[in-house]
């Protein structure tokens, strides 16, 4: 029996935890490797850190950082948030990540992907896509379009295209994200989830806009392989008040347990 | 103590970690002298299979598993790519493998039988059913025991596997495949290994790495 992942997605920023919405606001919501210590208390499927800081300041990953949470997680994880260069994603490896996300670097120098799938293996290298509607032109209508330096640069690319070129370079996974539903509780954009894993044979891990379990559901019908999101697992209550939080094993297994997967 | 093999392959630090939790020694071992220090090892693994065995022949690590492993009977436990570099090669690759356990590592289809799509790599967690006798899997070998679940990330797996030597099997999509080999007998030494990460796999990880670390030894030839 297979289970489709639901997976807690952190923002770091420096040697925090924040949570935004739309890609913006981040508010402090608490320490990492706590985080992660009460994860593993709740035997999380798999976690993924995003450092937003490092695309806009070019500095280099917190690779020690790396290393404590790697010390400390009983669980898989991915790190992504600046990595530009092989010798980077190497470091992320061997620091103990099993998955290295690239985002803005594989729009800039798609051939990275593609290095980095021969030499890591493609089930390492997850290209992280975030989608959101724009205006095409001046006079045209809105549509879905990859953004990439933490959602601040336009490509003009189809998120679909995009997501095929990729997996083409050797992408093992992709994480979609979309801006526009980011720390909303709405629901995922599940059109988006729908085309995106329509057109390609690897994992999809569906992310922005979860408020509940039953969104997760949506996304995993919708064709989805995992169910990521910050509020959900960050936030709790009406006030949305910052409690770390995972739902109980038996609850997912009902909703997320398959005979078998494809 | 449990030595973590360090062949430029992967990372050691979580295995070393999720060891000394549930209350062995354990360290990593970065050159082949290191080994006779060892009671147990591990060798762990991510990357290309060309790379694996390059890493290790490169390094001078072959003999010296040879001997300790395969003659003297020093349990090892390999994880991943640690468990495909044990048999006699891989689709992903060109240079053969150890051949300690026949079998072969092919790569998944992204069809099933009848067609239908499936994703590549498989990426997640997934139950193993343990086969009888299974050391590692000891824990679940019940007929009332619920199947354990484990984290795999790979694209090729075990195949055509010497069948004494599967320990335990696991579905995904339409196939079933090897995802853990056990083999203790005087030719092989005592030699364990899964597909899947066993130190990313919470409470389940943590009960076949203590089997590991409490297993007694093939005897010695």
């Amino acid at each position: 029996m297979s289970f489709s992942r639901v997976i807690p997605v952190l923002l770091l920023r420096r040697k925090g935890l924040v949570k935004t919405v739309r890609f913006r606001e981040p508010s402090y919501v608490g320490d990492p490797i706590n985080t992660v210590r009460i994860f593993n208390e709740k035997e999380v499927d798999e976690l993924v850190f995003l450092d937003i800081t490092c695309t806009r300041d070019g500095g280099e990953p917190q690779f020690d950082l790396i290393e404590q949470i790697s010390r400390e997680c009983f669980m898989p994880f991915a790190y992504g948030g600046g990595l530009r260069t092989l010798e980077q994603i190497q470091q992320v490896l061997a620091r103990g990540a099993e998955k290295a996300l690239i985002n803005t670097a594989a729009f800039t120098t798609p051939e990275l992907v593609t290095q980095a799938a021969e030499r890591f293996g493609s089930q390492s290298i997850v290209v992280s896509i975030d989608v959101q509607q724009r205006r095409q032109g001046l006079l045209g209508g809105k549509r879905d379009e990859v953004i990439v330096g933490c959602g601040q640069q336009r490509t003009r690319s189809d998120p679909v295209d995009y997501a095929r070129q990729m997996v083409e370079r050797g992408a093992g996974e992709l994480l979609l994200t979309s801006i526009d539903r980011d720390g909303t509780f709405t629901g995922y954009d599940l059109d988006l989830v729908r085309r995106v894993t329509d057109a390609v044979d690897v994992p999809v891990v569906a992310c922005g806009g979860a408020g509940n379990l039953q969104h997760m559901v949506e996304a995993i019908d919708a064709g989805a392989t995992g169910a990521g999101s910050g509020s959900v697992f960050v936030y709790q209550g009406a006030h949305r008040s910052v409690l770390i939080n995972y739902p109980e094993r038996a609850a997912l297994d009902e909703l997320f347990g398959h005979e078998t997967m494809v | 103590m449990i030595g973590v093999i360090d062949y430029g392959c992967g990372n050691m630090g979580s295995i070393v970690n999720m060891l000394r939790r549930t209350g062995h020694t354990a360290g990593v071992i970065d050159s082949p002298e290191q080994v006779a220090t060892a009671e147990r090892l591990i060798l762990p693994g991510v990357g290309a299979f060309d790379a694996g065995m390059h890493h290790l022949e490169e390094r001078g690590w072959i003999e010296v598993l040879d001997h300790h492993v395969r003659q003297q009977g020093m349990p090892l436990l390999g994880i991943c790519l640690g468990m495909q570099l044990l048999l006699s090669g891989s689709e992903e690759g060109r240079l053969p493998g150890l051949g300690w356990i026949d079998g072969m590592v092919v790569r998944f289809s992204n069809r099933n039988a009848d067609g239908q799509a499936r994703r590549v790599p498989h990426m997640g967690w997934n139950t193993v059913t343990p086969a009888a006798g299974s050391r590692l899997l000891a824990d679940w070998t019940g007929n009332d025991a619920a199947l354990p679940r484990f984290y795999f990330v790979h694209s090729y797996h075990a195949a055509s596997v010497d069948p004494a030597a599967i320990a335990g099997t696991t579905r995904y999509g339409d196939e079933t495949f090897t995802s853990v080999i056990e083999s203790c007998n005087s030719a092989t030494g005592t030699l364990m290994a899964t597909q899947f990460h066993p130190e990313k796999s919470h409470k389940y990880g943590i009960a076949l790495l203590q089997r590991f670390a409490s297993l007694e030894a093939a005897s010695s030839t």
